[in-house]
This record gives C-alpha cells, structure tokens and sequence, in this order.
C-alpha cells in the first residue's frame, strides 16, 4: 500500500489549551487524511478529549491553528465544525429512544413543507442515510426497538446527513459486543472508501490495530507522535502512552490455590427473565472471574448477589449461614460491595465531592445520626487518594469534573474503605487507560491475597485468565462452566466453552 | 468558600431592594425599641417574612431530594384550623399546638409514603393534599372563619420575647435544628445523595425511602408552624385563604437561594435570603407605591430579573465581550436557577 500522502483533509498544529491550574494541550499536532482511520491514542487525561473537544468547537484553542481542506477556520461552537463537515459521535450514544429512527437522524434537519415536516420525504431521506451504512432498518419504529450498536450505527447516520469530511468516533466500542463491533468496522471500511476521514477513539488495542491506518499519541497534553499503525508494535504503543517501559503482564496468580473456607454460596439463585438459576461458591481469598459475552447475565449475577435485584428463588449463605440478600444495604450487612459497571448511573453523585463520595457507602451504613467524624474522613480519604493516585488529589474537587478513570477510582475506594468480605467489580477496567488497569489489576491481586474475595467481571478474556483463581463462564443467562484456572486454561479455552456453552 | 461565592448574587439582589426601598421611605433602615419592642420596617420584614422562611426551608430539603411539595399552604390551612378549633374548644394552647403540629407531621408522611412507597411523581402526589387539604381545613373549620382571644396563642405569631418578635425567634430556632440536622449530621449529605442519583444512592446503600419520608414530614411540619403564625397573627383560622399560593413562593425563595430544582446540593442560607428577598419585594411594592392592579406583574416582573441575574448562563451571555479577553473561564457551571 505504499503510495504518496494525499494532503491532508485536517490539519491542527500547535494547539494549546490552558484550564484553570491545568495545562491541557500543549503544542499538539494532528494531521487527518482523507480516507483514513486515524487512532488517537493516549492515558485517560491525556488530553484526548480536550483536543476533540477544540476540533468540534466546544473549546476554543488558545494557541494554534486549524486548517481544514487547506483554509483556516475556527470554530465557536459545535454547530460550525459540523456545518463545516466535521461530525462527531460521541462514547455516550445521545439519541432521543423514544423517538422513531427517522426522527433520531434527522432532528433539527426535518424536510419541510409549507411549514409541516415532510414526513415522508424523511423516511426516504433517513433510508437513504442507512443504506449509505448497509443497514436495512424500519425507520418509523423507535429507536429503543434497536440494540445498542444499531444506535450507534443511528449516531453515525446522522453525523452523516451534514456533507461529513471528517468523522469523530469517541469510543465508538465500550459497549458493543464483538459481533457488533464488527458490524461498526464493516461501516467504518465502507465510509473511508468514500474518502471520509475517520478520528478513532477506543481503548481496546486490538480494535485499533484492526481498524486504523495511522495513530496520534498524546501523553501529558502533549504530542508523543504519529505513526503508521503496522509500524508500532503494541508493547511499544503502550511504552509510548504511559511514558515507562510496561513490565511483562503476566498472570498475577500463578496457580489455582486451594480453597476451604466458603463465604458466600448461592445455591439456585436465579430470576426470571435475568439469570438462569446458577449455583456458584466463593471461597475467601479467591478471585472468581466471570467470562461471558454482553448480555449473557454477568451483571446479573453480580446484582443478586448484592441485593440490587431481588432473586426470583435459591438460597444463598455467607460464612455458612443463611442470609437474605434482599436489599443492597443487607448484602452490605454481610460485608458485600458491588462495584457497578455503569458509574454514571450506578455509582457516583456527580455534585457531590471527591471526599463526599467516598465516604458515602461507609456513611450509609452509619445511619444519618451518626456522622463520620470530619478528622477520620479527611484521614481515609486522603489514604485512598494516595493509594490509588486519585488525580487530581484535590478531596474537594467535584466527582463530575474527574475523568473516567480517576471516578472508577473514587468508586472503588468508596467499598474499599468498608473493608468488604466479597468484592463485586463489574467491569471495573472499562474506559480506563492502561496504566490504571494494571494499578487497579495490581490492586485486586494484593486485596485477595489479604483475605477478601472478589468477583471480578470483565470482558477482557485476558483479564480475567491473569486475575482469577476460578473462572465461572455465562451464555446466555445461564451459568455454563465453572474452570479452575490453571496454565491448561486459555483464552482459546474460554471462547471455546463460550462458544460451545460448556458442552463439550 | 464557594458556598460564600454562591451566595453573593442573592445578598446583592437583597441589598438592591433595600436601597430602592431607602429612596422612597426616610428613616426606612432606623430600628428603635419601643414600648419594649423592636420597632422598624426591616423588623416588619422579619416578623411578616417568618411564617415563609419556615415553609422555605422545609421546601429546600424535599427540593434537594428532587422532589417539591405543593401542599404545604393547605398544612398551613389545616394545622391553623385544627389549632383554633381546639382553643375555641377551650382546650389548652399546648395540646392545641401539639395536635396541630402531630397533624400536619402526619399528612407529610403521608406524601412521602406517597412519593417513595408507591412511587408517585412527587408534584402529583403532594397535588392531591394540595387540593384535598383545603377541603379537610374547611372541614375541619365547619366552613367558618373560627376567632380566638387566648394571650397564649397570640404571642406564636403577634408577640414579642425579650423585645424580639416570637416568630423570628421560632424561625432562629428552627434553622439552627435544621443546620445541625443537615450539616451537622450527615442527613445533608444522604439528602443531596439521594437528589443528586437516586440509584447510585440505593446501590451505596442508603434507604432512600425513609429519607424521603422523613424530608416530607419536616417540610409539613414547617408549614404546620408557619400556619400556627399566621393564624396566631390575626387570631383567626380562615380555611380558605391561609397559607393560600405560600407553596409558590417557597419554591421561588429556594430557587432564588441557589438549590437546583434538579435535586442535589441545597443552600439553607441561600433558602432564607431568597425568603427575605421576596418579603422585601411585598414591602417594596407598598413603599413603591406600585397600582395595586399590577402589583403581581410588577412582582413577576422583578422575579424574572432576579432569576435571569443569577443564571451564570445568562450573565455569560450578557457580560460575554467584557469577560472575552480571559478565555480562561470555569469550564462548566451548572445552571442553578431554572424558573
């Protein structure tokens, strides 16, 4: 593939942007070609989003220049990049569910007449968008009918209607399941054969490798630097966005330990419509992983065993005794925390503070009457800043402004500092940088050899083979297999009974 | 600090109406004692603005949980009714005052069981006692305008203690619990929680439920209090017209003192300002001399103002090419004020 750089459809050079206390960018260059899918690369606060969030118009740079198809141009607002034809779709699928795909696509944009909306001319017109992307959808039904990758395809029909030369995928993948996501790369392929050049954002370094031409590192807010994606290994990458050489990832556990001491047993726990019923132990001191596809009842299982849902039948006894596990606050009771995997919604109080949030679980379980005293908060939290390097260390700072990440980290040390008997971690590596999923795998490893047991969910297979002593595998809302981990067990072996569903 | 920051725009509005209200009345600011009473039109506004600064405050907490209460000027109907019925019942003032203020507790719960334990939206299930309780203070009055004469009674809302109006006291007082209740205590924390992400809140687990009922009774039982003045004030409970639209202005005194209607952080200093600032927008209008045929436009009117001041939103627009040179602004401010 050899062949001369066309010029460049974009080009930003010299980009600086100063947040209060914070030097967000700082001289960064990107050049996008037409035709490419170009990685942007980078740490959590790396300063990826800022750099996006220049090019589209939310922030204006303070320093440097943006050319797009060889003129200068600035953008005010959100409303100029695109109709200057630069679209974005962001992590968060922000579409309205209730409304009809068609709407969806064309909100803001309907074709009129005589004042009315055309609404047949904007079914035509929304078809015509899909078919652009080989998708065949019903156009007047809800978008809520639609999985979620088939909204994000939506998302993308409608950064298409404006002339699009520049298209800004922002984790397009977090949460599309492998089929999906190659649904998304067969749509990428097919819009950069149209001459669009595609801005991609991913966390998952396989999907970057599969899909992208070139890449643009940052770390710091600043540029590391550009290269074409066959000519980087992935070690490299990686030495590159953490700025230090990565030790070898190996399993952190090296044997499946023996374990005697049963903590939680769900025996035939189940609910309807959510889980098949499964029976599962967990020992103290054993980190169970929970492998599975999207959707195959991994959360599930993790909101009965914290009481988030209530269980249509089975038992469940922790250290050997019967336990009701009706409500969170009575799966706390037994010393049980549950990390969600939706931090958004399930986690954290975005008005609220650092400190504030981390103190919530522990202060929950107090009561309103008796208040955490203001000298041991300061204390524990400060810990926990240290400990898991909470960035900005800054207690009082408000948990919206922190970035994905760093709010996983104020989640998880708000169960930390209960001190739990079993720790749920639901995707707790999702959307975070490399450099804090090692100090968050690090951090499970050191916590199981202390006494606590953890399940621990992922959907990074690898995770959970170097994590965990057991390994329990889902399909399809049922519990199929439950291996020990050991050096016969690889990923090939989970996708295998995932696959399989455990019957061979 | 920030706290303090929030608070600047309300104080500064505040200080506007004192100053217009100076301009047309000499002698406006003066206090003096006389007949061993605190005497003065800003004594006037703290007697007169008490009986909303207590609704206010019980508004502020069920706002903060993302809720509202329309119903608390029907309580203040009710607990004035049942108050004097009991007086002219020749009961004494305290069980009167206990009953009252036993009934009013009674019907909050009631519209936090309805909020949390069923799940009602919370402007329709307390929209039910909104209209309800004015029938139940009917009831309850048989109808009638009921007048008391009990020295007792007369001093909740009429009287004065150590040359201070009573009802300021009360309404000392009741800050003073609800500041320790809240700041003190951590139910200001589980309350902005529970506001702020209900789910999360449940998940990190907080029994939202009790919470939420607890919050609707203590703002039933302010209005309880607030009915228990004003009835006191003019020695007679009327059914009809007691507490009447007070709901509205609570709801704007706390808006205007800085809590979101979203649910979340809540102000109670912003809360009492925002009270103040609507009391001396009624005395403003007398000293005015506003036609009395377009007081509630002139009153809508300055409202607006207030709210559209407040709006970071807004004063970036407004004071956008004076603030252009320093693009390093806050990035994100959330728009506290949406009515």
């Amino acid at each position: 593939m050899a062949m001369a750089t066309p010029a460049p459809v974009l080009r930003m050079s010299g980009i600086g942007k100063q947040f209060p206390g914070v030097r967000a960018l700082d001289g960064v260059d990107l050049r996008l070609l037409p035709g490419e899918v170009h990685a942007l690369m980078g740490e959590n606060g790396a300063g990826k989003s800022t750099l996006i969030k220049v090019l589209t118009g939310v922030h204006q740079a303070d320093e440097g220049a943006i050319e797009l198809a060889g003129r200068s141009v600035a953008f005010g607002s959100p409303l100029e990049a695109r109709q200057a034809g630069i679209s974005t779709v962001y992590q968060e699928v922000n579409l309205c569910t209730n409304l009809s795909v068609a709407e969806n696509i064309l909100i803001g944009r309907e074709p009129r007449r005589w004042g009315r909306i055309d609404w047949k001319r904007m079914r035509a017109r929304a078809r015509e968008l899909l078919a652009r992307l080989e998708l065949d959808l019903d156009v007047s039904a809800p978008l809520s009918a639609y999985s979620l990758a088939i909204q994000q395809m939506v998302a993308i029909a409608r950064a298409l209607d404006v002339e699009a030369r520049v298209l800004i995928l922002d984790e397009p993948t977090s949460s599309l399941d492998a089929d999906e996501v190659g649904q998304l790369f067969r749509v990428m392929r097919r819009l950069k054969d149209d001459g669009i050049a595609i801005l991609f954002v991913s966390h998952f370094l396989d999907q970057v490798y599969e899909i992208s031409d070139r890449m643009t590192i940052l770390r710091n807010g600043r540029l590391v630097g550009e290269y074409p994606t066959r000519e980087l290994s992935q070690v490299d990458l990686v030495a590159k966005m953490i700025g230090q050489e990565l030790a070898a990832l190996d399993r952190l556990h090296g044997e499946a330990a023996a374990f005697d001491r049963p903590l939680v047993e769900a025996r035939e726990l189940g609910r309807a419509g959510a889980i098949e019923p499964f029976t599962l132990t967990i020992h103290e001191g054993e980190v169970v992983g929970l492998a599975g596809l999207l959707g195959s009842g991994r959360t599930e299982v993790a909101r009965l065993l914290f009481g988030a849902d209530h269980a249509g039948g089975g038992r469940v006894a922790v250290g050997g005794a019967p336990a009701s596990l009706r409500t969170p606050r009575a799966a706390m009771g037994h010393g049980i925390a549950f990390c969600s995997e939706n931090r958004k919604a399930d986690g954290l109080i975005p008005d609220l503070t650092v400190r504030e949030n981390i103190i919530l679980a522990l202060q929950a379980t107090r009561g309103w009457t008796r208040p955490v005293p203001r000298e041991q908060q300061d204390e524990l939290v400060e810990r926990y800043v240290k400990a898991l390097r909470i960035s900005p260390p800054n207690p009082e700072h408000l948990v919206r402004d922190l970035s994905g990440g760093n709010q996983q980290k104020v989640l998880l040390a708000r169960w930390l500092i209960l001190e739990p008997r079993l720790l749920i971690l639901d995707e707790p590596t999702r959307g975070i940088d490399v450099g804090a999923k090692t100090e968050i795998q690090r951090l499970v490893a050191e916590l199981s050899g202390g006494g606590m047991a953890v399940l621990f969910i992922s959907a990074e297979l690898e995770e959970v083979l170097r994590l965990s002593h057991k390994v329990a595998v889902l399909r399809d809302r049922r519990l199929v297999a439950e291996l020990p981990n050991g050096p016969e067990l690889t990923t090939d072996v989970l996708m295998e009974t995932i696959a399989s569903g455990g019957r061979t | 600090m920030a706290a303090m920051r929030r608070l600047i725009w309300p104080l500064l509005i505040l200080a506007a109406l004192l100053l217009v209200n100076v301009a047309f009345i000499p002698g406006f600011l003066s206090v003096e004692v006389r007949e061993g009473h605190l005497y003065g039109s800003l004594i006037d506004i703290l007697r007169f603005g008490a009986p909303l600064i207590l609704v206010s405050l019980g508004m502020t907490l069920v706002i903060a949980t993302g809720g509202i209460d329309l119903s608390v000027g029907s309580v203040v109907a009710i607990s004035g009714a049942l108050a004097c019925l009991q007086l002219s019942q020749d009961q004494g003032v305290f069980t009167a005052i206990v009953l009252a203020l036993g009934l009013s507790t009674l019907l909050g719960a009631w519209n936090g069981f309805l909020v949390a334990g069923i799940g009602i939206q919370p402007i329709i299930a307390t929209l039910i006692l909104m209209v309800a309780g004015r029938g139940l203070a009917q009831l309850i009055t048989d109808g009638q305008i009921i007048t008391v004469n009990d020295p007792a009674y007369k001093l909740i809302g009429g009287g004065y203690w150590l040359t201070v109006p009573f009802g300021v006291l009360v309404v000392l007082a009741v800050l003073a619990i609800t500041a320790f209740l809240t700041r003190r205590l951590a139910l200001g924390l589980l309350i902005e929680s529970v506001g702020g992400n209900a789910e999360a809140s449940r998940l990190a687990g907080i029994r939202a439920r009790g919470i939420i009922v607890m919050v609707y009774a203590f703002a039933a039982l302010c209005a309880g209090v607030a009915g228990l003045m004003i009835s006191s004030n003019v020695s007679s409970a009327d059914g009809n017209n007691a507490g009447l639209w007070i709901e509205l202005d609570a709801i704007l005194a706390v808006v205007i003192g800085g809590t979101s209607l979203a649910g979340g952080r809540f102000s109670l200093g912003g809360t009492v300002l925002g009270a103040l600032i609507i009391q001396t927008l009624t005395t403003t209008i007398y000293s005015v001399g506003v036609p009395p045929e377009t007081t509630l436009l002139f009153k809508a009117l300055v409202v607006a103002a207030v709210c559209l001041v407040q709006s970071p939103a807004f004063r970036e627009k407004v004071f956008h090419r004076r603030r252009r040179p320093s693009s390093a602004r806050p990035a994100e401010e959330k728009v506290r004020v949406t009515a």
